[in-house]
């Protein structure tokens, strides 16, 4: 399978502190690979350098297996990788469609706004990443939505924008159960049209349902990699997270 | 069934303050009615409304951009006065009405600009900015004129006169021009890429900076849009007048700044409605003109005028509060 993007030994510093030591990482077309470490792990760092907010101080990017020199924000999203931030940036008064084509609308000369066709693309984008309620449509604001189906606006927004790679850096924060599921039917959605997911999180359970791979940083070292068919139940990623964290 | 109800629901969050504020016109019509027919029916009352009602407009209309994104200005009511001071006195310099017309408006979007720009840089609360502002200007009004007026009989033999404000066939032609800007806004707000950057911008800043809005870009030129429509206005009351005079402007302050919260834009920002505001300027100016022609005495006027205020504000609280 193709590799979506690549980090080949990455380290980052910050004055004398090492955040990420020689981290290494791959996200291949198609898969949710689930990112968990404790809290001061290095996870804020490794996606930061993955969306090109830092570049490395040592070690490589590969888009599709081609190395990129000087990473930066705007080369990630030229290269598909989008971020869906832990509060989401929607404006909640506005209407779906305006969020999903926020600075990025379609116009008309002289900035006239192509209504008809936002409406028309952001109906179809909240239907195929699995919004069903026949309540909600593009025109419905934000604000009357749910924690789970604000997620998917961003989620949505972020397919809109040709993203290859979605980085949902803890999507299930705060959620109740049945949102988290919502959730999670987006997340399959999006893995479902060929595109990838990297799932940020620290409820094991959570990161364990949805992904496919899971990574496990500590102490800004990928410490273990492993395939969800490897294991069997969430209390053995657990336990391996238990042994790998500290031991190294 | 659901469809219908999601469209239902829909509509009304787009447009029930702007509902609102129409119910509240035709109630204050209908009172007017009732309690003094003789007047109502009487063509004067209207004529002195529609007078009174274009330069409220082009006071009112941009300060719904400026509300919506979150921000605020007082200062209007001095650019107002500066725009139309810029004007008569290059018409009485012997200048082109026509050029004077430009420039006068170029003066008002530069005091926008500058307003805008001092407050966004700076960090500073637009509303104490702009009272200070409000003041500086008008000083420096005074100081200039010397508290004098400048009269201007010779516009009325230039072509811009009967153009913009003349009479065509008994219509006055600055209801059309008002006319026209409130199309105009009613477009450039909710579907040009200009206001729904405003709304995205008063709604939520941090998420507009994080979808690549250039923020203080937005709110500079809403800035500047209430410097223009205060100079339009401005000069239009200068032209009809044929007079300036350093005072000029003040009395529109809380005038317009009522209009905009009775027609249904909210104080918090992200939401704003032209066609509300259109019906809140058409409140205001009734109750500033119907108030006297029922024989009611001046002294009522302040008194309806902020009990309307405070009716339509708690009648729009019934659309709800600000949704986060």
């Amino acid at each position: 399978m193709e590799n979506i993007i690549e980090l080949d030994n990455v380290t980052k510093r910050f004055g004398g502190i090492t955040a990420l030591n020689k981290a290494s990482l791959k996200v291949t077309r198609g898969e949710v690979v689930g990112l968990i470490g404790d809290n001061g792990a290095g996870k804020s760092t490794l996606i930061k350098t993955l969306v090109g907010v830092y570049s490395p101080d040592e070690g490589d990017i590969l888009i599709r297996g081609k190395k990129v020199n000087a990473w930066n924000a705007l080369k990630a999203r030229e290269s598909g990788i989008e971020t869906v931030f832990q509060d989401r940036a929607l404006t909640p008064q506005q209407s779906i469609v305006k969020n999903i084509f926020m600075g990025k609308e379609l116009r008309y000369p002289f900035g006239f706004i192509k209504e008809k066709e936002q409406i028309f693309e952001a109906n179809r984008l909240i239907r195929e990443i699995g919004f069903t309620s026949k309540l909600i449509n593009a025109e419905s604001p934000v604000g009357n939505l749910s924690g789970g189906e604000r997620q998917g606006v961003a989620i949505a927004r972020a397919i809109y924008n040709k993203a290859e790679l979605i980085v949902l850096d803890e999507p299930t924060n705060n959620l109740s159960l049945n949102e988290t599921q919502k959730v999670f039917d987006f997340v399959l959605n999006v893995k479902k049209s060929n595109r990838s997911v990297l799932f940020i999180g620290h409820n094991i359970y959570h990161v364990y349902d949805i992904s496919d791979r899971f990574v496990i940083l500590d102490r800004g070292e990928v410490v273990h990699q492993l395939n969800k068919n490897e294991i069997s139940t969430p209390e053995e990623l657990m336990k391996i997270m238990r042994d790998t964290i500290g031991a190294h | 069934m659901s469809n219908n109800n999601s469209y239902l629901s829909n509509y009304f969050h787009r447009n029930g303050r702007a509902l609102g504020s129409i119910g509240y016109f035709v109630l204050l019509m209908v009172i007017f009615l009732i309690g003094a027919p003789e007047a109502w029916i009487r063509p004067n009352l209207h004529q002195s409304v529609f007078v009174m009602m274009p330069t409220l407009i082009f006071l009112t209309i941009p300060l719904v951009f400026l509300v919506a994104s979150g921000e605020i200005d007082l200062s209007f009511a001095s650019t107002y006065a500066v725009a139309a001071y810029v004007f008569a006195l290059l018409v009485k310099n012997g200048v082109d009405p026509a050029i004077c017309l430009v420039l006068g408006i170029f003066t008002g979007a530069a005091i926008g600009a500058l307003v805008g720009t001092l407050i966004v840089v700076f960090r500073l609360s637009s509303l104490v900015a702009s009272l200070g502002v409000l003041f500086l200007l008008r000083g420096v009004i005074l100081l200039l004129s010397n508290s004098r007026s400048i009269t201007i009989m010779e516009v009325e033999n230039h072509w811009i006169y009967p153009l913009l404000v003349g009479n065509f066939y008994g219509f006055p032609m600055q209801i059309f021009w008002a006319a026209i800007f409130v199309i105009f806004c009613y477009y450039f707000f909710n579907k040009h890429v200009f206001g729904i950057h405003i709304q995205h911008v008063g709604d939520n800043s941090v998420s507009a900076e994080q979808m690549g809005i250039n923020v203080n870009a937005v709110k500079i030129k809403a800035f500047m849009f209430v410097g223009i429509g205060s100079a339009i206005g401005g000069i239009f009351t200068t032209m009809i007048t044929y007079t300036f005079f350093p005072t000029q402007g003040f009395g529109y302050l809380l005038l317009a700044l009522a209009a905009v919260f009775v027609g249904g834009t909210p104080y918090w920002g992200g939401l704003g409605t032209i066609i509300g505001a259109v019906f809140g300027v058409g409140i205001i100016a009734y109750m500033e003109i119907g108030i006297i022609a029922i024989g009611w005495s001046g002294e009522w006027r302040q008194f309806f005028n902020g009990l309307i205020i405070l009716l339509a504000l708690l009648g729009h609280r019934l659309h709800g509060e600000r949704v986060r």
